[in-house]
């Protein structure tokens, strides 16, 4: 009697099993919970509140798309909007052709064989990607201080004191002068990243190379960049998406107005003005949802032209 | 496994039990005639705490108050969430203007205007918490800050200057100093912006659009920003880039309160605030002088602006104590210790103070001599997009780094409220 019960329930057991795959429900459940409730979730409900206005006493009505046409045709939007975007536009560029460019450079040189102090070299560079950003912004606020900063004097030194101006004060100035300073802080990342490529890259390539005649101008152009690629791609992506995210950097060295005029105004703080309001200026949450959609849009468009025009197209070698 | 589950049930049980006698405990501590002040001026707290509570309790020893500050940046967000959730304190400190008049239109505060003293104070010090009409007061005015010019006398003494009356005299005392080379004449950075507007446009403004007359006048769309009063304001403000520190356009207001405070600069544009920063910070000696008139014998206006008040929180269980203490808020009493425990922050009441704070005194002391105004983009004019205040901050800076023109200015910010608001709209 007891071996037939035993089996049965064995049997039960494997049918259990077999007609619900518990286990990976239970696996992705953390994942699943905490993404939905903390990314999917808010992202959803911005989109559903961009959809609504409110009136004096506080409610809220259905408007479908109207904010987007205000943000896009009403010139007091619109103005600001696209104002906000063209800067951003400058801060990533910049970004990649400087924080990138010099990155690279320094992985190359980070990587050469007999290098001496690597480690030292590497950790001082990528320290202040560690600091907070509103150290970052007042250590670089007092340097270019025109009252008692350093720079200066040190430009002094060179014979270039006459080259100096506010910077951060300027409307020509101004955005250059703090994506530099965004760039002075990130280096370090797009460094690491490639610098670590450039590991994966075996001895035997260069080593071939070397030996078929390639100096090493030519052994960099046609044997490591091809192979970087990929990697280099990743960097951009990384950088598009954090530069249209970006926003303390700024609020913390020319507050949420963006002065001068505006001139370093970028997507972060047009949002943040409109949906908590600033000083007098009222905070206005569903015109606010409309910025942070539209930002997520403009996101989404850059990420997919990599993933389709760029990422796809990749050759990938393992090694 | 039952086992387990009763247990759990237990727990939860106590638990919940536990939550109930705590809500209890605290609600009927609360209900003890305690008086909760919701405030945003947590730089005020020992002040409260040591010298303004104990003196109304000498009053009403049986009234508890307890002062419960946010920083000033959480607190319009903090007590709007307390409000909903019905957890905000008896009293509520209240911003000026649109923000507490929002309070009251969805039913947060009670109308003030039957307690007794409210009669202390005049039309313009109460105006920053009625409603538009002026017929409902939903707080109890405390104080209010006035702009001036604050100088060092050290420089004026060796430099033999004297305190300046008109625009002519200042600029000749800004152009001395200039030429003796040694001190930056004018203490004043653009990089903030506000610092162009506050301390420069809404500082010496009111000698030129005439007080409250002009402010009104704005209100009512019989005066545009682009009439004289104000493209005059502007190229004022524009003159005095060349005496300005070096690279003002990216000196902050930190770095203006440095270089007054240590000796570097002659004169500040100021709000009566910087009284107790500079007391306890600069190493020099100083004094006031009011914003110069454009011409001699000119009626003197003084921005007087209503910057706190205090009302009853509609949901309070302890109104009638609350209503007595906003009532010892409007009496002489009150005043006295609030000016004088925080120079700078003046009594709004018509009671008479003596303010013992000399240089805070002179402050007061022009009252009597000129006519009080306040903000005038404070009231109703900052309700739409883009909101005047934040333009004024723009402009204003942008006129005095030289980047746009007084008439410009002017244009681009009389456009921008002729956007939203009625009486302004082009017609």
């Amino acid at each position: 009697m007891s071996t037939i019960a035993a089996t049965e329930e064995m049997a039960e057991d494997l049918a259990g099993r077999r007609g619900w795959p518990l286990h990976i429900v239970v696996f992705l459940a953390p994942a699943v919970l905490v993404y939905s409730l903390f990314s999917i979730y808010p992202l959803i409900d911005t989109i559903r509140l961009s959809l609504f206005t409110t009136d004096e006493a506080g409610l809220y009505h259905f408007v479908g798309l109207d904010n987007f046409g205000r943000l896009i045709g009403d010139p007091t939007w619109s103005g600001p909007f696209w104002n906000a975007f063209r800067n951003n536009l400058v801060f990533f560029a910049i970004h990649m052709v400087v924080q990138n460019g010099i990155g690279l450079g320094l992985a190359m040189l980070l990587s050469l064989p007999d290098l001496a102090g690597r480690n030292l070299y590497r950790t001082l560079i990528f320290l202040p990607t560690m600091l907070s950003v509103v150290i970052i912004g007042f250590i670089w606020q007092l340097m270019l201080s025109p009252l008692w900063g350093v720079a200066e004097t040190f430009l002094g030194f060179f014979g270039l004191g006459g080259y100096f101006g506010p910077w951060l004060g300027q409307e020509t100035t101004a955005l250059a002068t703090i994506s530099l300073i965004s760039v002075w802080q990130f280096i370090g990342i797009p460094m690491m990243l490639i610098y670590a490529a450039l590991l994966n890259i075996p001895d035997d390539l260069v080593d071939a190379a070397t030996v078929d005649g390639a100096g090493p101008f030519h052994v960099f152009w046609q044997v490591k960049l091809p192979l970087i690629v990929p990697t280099l791609g990743i960097v951009s992506i990384l950088t598009f998406v954090a530069n249209f995210n970006a926003f303390d950097l700024i609020y913390a060295v020319k507050g949420a107005l963006a002065g001068p005029n505006f001139s370093t105004d970028i997507l972060g703080t047009f949002f943040y003005r409109t949906f908590f309001g600033y000083q007098l200026q009222v905070g206005n949450p569903t015109m606010g949802a409309t910025v942070a959609t539209m930002m997520l849009m403009i996101i989404l468009v850059g990420v997919l032209i990599y993933l389709f025009g760029v990422q796809r197209r990749l050759q990938r070698h393992t090694f | 496994m039952s086992f387990r589950l009763q247990s759990t049930g237990r727990h939860a049980k106590w638990l919940f039990g536990a939550a109930t006698a705590l809500v209890l405990a605290v609600s009927s501590a609360a209900s003890a005639q305690t008086l909760t002040i919701d405030s945003w001026r947590n730089d005020d707290a020992d002040v409260w705490n040591k010298t303004i509570i104990p003196a109304f309790n000498k009053k009403y020893p049986d009234i508890k108050v307890q002062f419960r500050a946010d920083p000033p940046t959480e607190y319009n967000a903090a007590l709007g969430a307390r409000l909903a959730g019905g957890t905000a304190g008896d009293l509520i400190t209240c911003r000026p203007f649109d923000a507490s008049l929002d309070l009251f239109k969805k039913g947060h505060l009670v109308a003030v205007d039957d307690i007794k003293g409210i009669e202390n104070f005049s039309p313009v010090a109460k105006s920053a918490w009625q409603t538009d009409d002026g017929k409902q007061t939903f707080c109890m005015p405390m104080a209010s800050v006035i702009h001036g010019f604050i100088y060092n006398t050290e420089i004026f003494d060796e430099l033999k200057l004297t305190p300046p009356k008109t625009m002519a005299e200042f600029k000749a005392v800004l152009e001395k100093i200039k030429a003796h080379g040694k001190y930056t004449p004018l203490a004043l950075g653009t990089a903030d912006q506000w610092e162009a507007a506050t301390m420069g446009f809404q500082n010496i403004g009111p000698n030129y659009w005439k007080g409250e007359e002009g402010r009104q006048a704005l209100i009512a769309g019989k005066e545009k920003l682009t009439d004289a009063p104000y493209v005059k304001t502007f190229t004022e403000i524009a003159s005095w880039a060349p005496y300005m520190g070096k690279g003002f356009s990216a000196q902050k207001y930190p770095d203006t309160q440095n270089l007054f405070s240590l000796g570097r600069a002659a004169i500040y544009p100021a709000g009566s605030w910087d009284i107790p920063i500079f007391r306890k910070q600069a190493d020099v000696k100083f004094d006031a002088f009011p914003p110069p008139v454009p011409a001699a014998g000119d009626k003197c206006y003084i921005s007087d602006h209503t910057d706190i008040a205090i009302g009853i929180n509609a949901k309070s269980k302890n109104v009638e104590a609350a209503k007595k203490f906003l009532e010892w808020v409007a009496s002489p009493d009150f005043a006295a210790i609030y000016a004088n425990a925080l120079p700078g922050f003046f009594p709004l009441s018509n009671a008479q103070i003596e303010v013992k704070d000399p240089v805070a005194a002179k402050f007061v002391g022009w009252r009597k001599d000129c006519a009080s105004t306040i903000r005038n983009s404070y009231q109703i004019l900052s309700r739409g997009t883009p909101n005047l205040e934040n333009e004024l901050w723009n402009v204003s800076a942008q006129v005095i780094n030289g980047t746009l023109k007084p008439e410009d200015a002017a244009r681009k910010v009389e456009d921008g409220l002729a956007a939203w608001y009625e009486p302004h709209k082009k017609k």
